[in-house]
């Protein structure tokens, strides 16, 4: 391991982090308010059966399904404004100014319109997700070398060569991007929905442990949830490092 | 040598500005024929309108007015009929060596192991050997224009157009690039058009040097290099070629000044 060195001061920052967190836990003495880790990694394993079983599968459908079509649509609409001016005009200012809703807010009218199931969901991590996607994805189409464009045009490449051969290798580092940030948010798109309105998943387990008081019960399924927004992201880096290869020799 | 690899007749051209109205004309009713297998340099200083002759010929400018003839044909689109080489070498970053020299076959619709295929043929005598794997941020400036230039060759045209393509290396580097140039155009037996702002690398490659003059461009002084071929670079140190030499940097010091 050539890298040990990058990861020693990150560790020790969290074990200290941890420990300190332990100790003053452990002063307060007020688990409902403050659990210490010790506390939360018990709840974790006593309650392995329903979080891993029941909880964590439902928040992962979640989270995929969620995905896939902020991918779907995301990717679309990058694709159709970047061929076309007047789409480009007319999406991107109600993209951005989509941004500035408050997600959370509108959240319980998608209960309301979606009901507990899955889909109301869905669409709140659709909507935390495809914001960075679109963006990137755009940016990334146009990014293309204006000199490289020419160059094909000179060998007599078409529209659909430069959109494949030109355009969408262009783009993709900025897709990976724009994917990074967007597997992170997701967790956070899934826990917000399963808070406001569900029948299962890991936030909802949160939020009825809250109503318990018991403070290790709402933090464990919260360490899940970060758990699977790291390994998503790894996930995504790996991907990124098998089909930019090329990068590496830049 | 009588037939034409290139004619512009009466070429008239400006660029569309698209806050003023008026635009400067760069051309002006321009003529000039190239023959087959003629290597030419086009020199003059920069903004002269020497990247825009070849924008014209390549077909990503039309002219306003007058003809361009590649080999003794007129098409209404010129897009594939001629390689043209950049200035940069231009290479798609996340390409291997052996796919961005496929290209222009790529685009032409050869299927990928045939293409490959030819492109390995050549990579020996292109110097490029044993590098068709590595992506272009591997390998250094000369070897990158290598690239480019196999890929300009690939595209199977008889005229290849060359945007200073040696501008961006180093002294001995381009040295050797030109003369090595020089050993590929007679294998190839293309017509070459040079562009480039260094005299002795005009006078070492080409048989006639055209020389851009004033703007708009209407007329182009015409030197032919006195010179035999096959050439070694000490023969631009012969009186003939230094009398010639000399003539060009006074043709073009009277524009800078003027």
């Amino acid at each position: 391991m050539r890298h040990v060195k990058d990861y020693v001061t990150p560790a020790i920052l969290i074990v200290a982090i941890i420990l300190i967190w332990e100790i003053v836990s452990r002063v307060i003495g007020m688990t409902f308010i403050l659990p210490s880790p010790t506390e939360v990694m018990v709840k974790l394993y006593d309650s392995r059966n329903t979080l891993f079983l029941v909880h964590l599968p439902a928040t992962l459908a979640i989270i995929l399904i969620g995905l896939a079509f902020s991918i779907f649509l995301g990717v679309g609409l990058a694709i159709w404004m970047s061929v076309s001016k007047a789409a480009e005009k007319a999406f991107y200012p109600i993209i951005i100014s989509s941004q500035t809703i408050p997600i959370i807010a509108l959240a319980p009218i998608f209960v309301l319109w979606f009901g507990y199931s899955i889909w109301s969901k869905v669409v709140v991590t659709l909507l935390i997700t495809f914001f960075p996607i679109t963006v990137n994805t755009f940016d990334g189409l146009r990014s293309s070398s204006k000199e490289l464009k020419e160059l094909m045009l000179t060998m007599g490449a078409s529209k659909k060569d430069i959109f494949f051969k030109l355009s969408v290798p262009s783009a993709l580092p900025h897709f990976y991007s724009g994917l990074k940030v967007a597997v992170t948010l997701s967790v956070i798109g899934a826990a917000i929905g399963e808070w406001l309105g569900a029948k299962a998943g890991l936030g909802y387990f949160s939020r009825r442990m809250m109503t318990q008081f018991d403070g290790a019960g709402v933090f464990a399924p919260i360490v899940l949830l970060s758990a699977i927004g790291i390994v998503l992201f790894l996930i995504v880096v790996v991907l990124e490092k098998i089909s930019l290869k090329w990068r590496r020799t830049e | 040598m009588s037939e034409r690899s290139l004619q512009f007749k009466g070429v008239s051209f400006h660029y569309k500005e698209s806050k003023s109205e008026q635009s400067v004309l760069i051309l002006n009713s321009l003529d000039f024929d190239v023959h087959k297998g003629e290597f030419i340099s086009i020199i003059g200083p920069s903004g002269s309108g020497k990247s825009t002759i070849f924008r014209l010929i390549t077909g990503l400018e039309e002219p306003l007015n007058g003809k361009i003839l590649i080999n003794g044909k007129e098409y209404p689109n010129r897009y594939g009929k001629v390689g043209y080489m950049p200035q940069q070498d231009l290479l798609m970053p996340w390409r291997t060596i052996l796919d961005n020299a496929a290209l222009p076959l790529e685009l032409k619709g050869i299927k990928k192991q045939e293409a490959h295929k030819r492109v390995s043929d050549l990579l020996g005598e292109f110097g490029l050997k044993g590098v068709e794997k590595k992506y272009p941020g591997e390998l250094s400036g000369g070897m990158r224009q290598r690239v480019s230039f196999l890929r300009t060759v690939l595209s199977g045209s008889s005229v290849l157009l060359l945007d200073e393509p040696f501008s961006a290396l180093d002294a001995i580097t381009r040295l050797s690039m030109q003369e090595w140039l020089l050993e590929q155009w007679e294998k190839w037996k293309t017509t070459i058009l040079f562009i480039t702002h260094d005299v002795d690398e005009a006078l070492f490659l080409s048989d006639r040097v055209f020389v851009f003059t004033e703007a708009p461009v209407q007329k182009l002084v015409e030197v032919h290099v006195p010179l035999t071929r096959p050439r070694e670079i000490r023969d631009i140190n012969s009186p003939d070629v230094i009398a010639v030499k000399e003539q060009l940097i006074e043709q073009l010091r009277k524009q800078v000044t003027s």
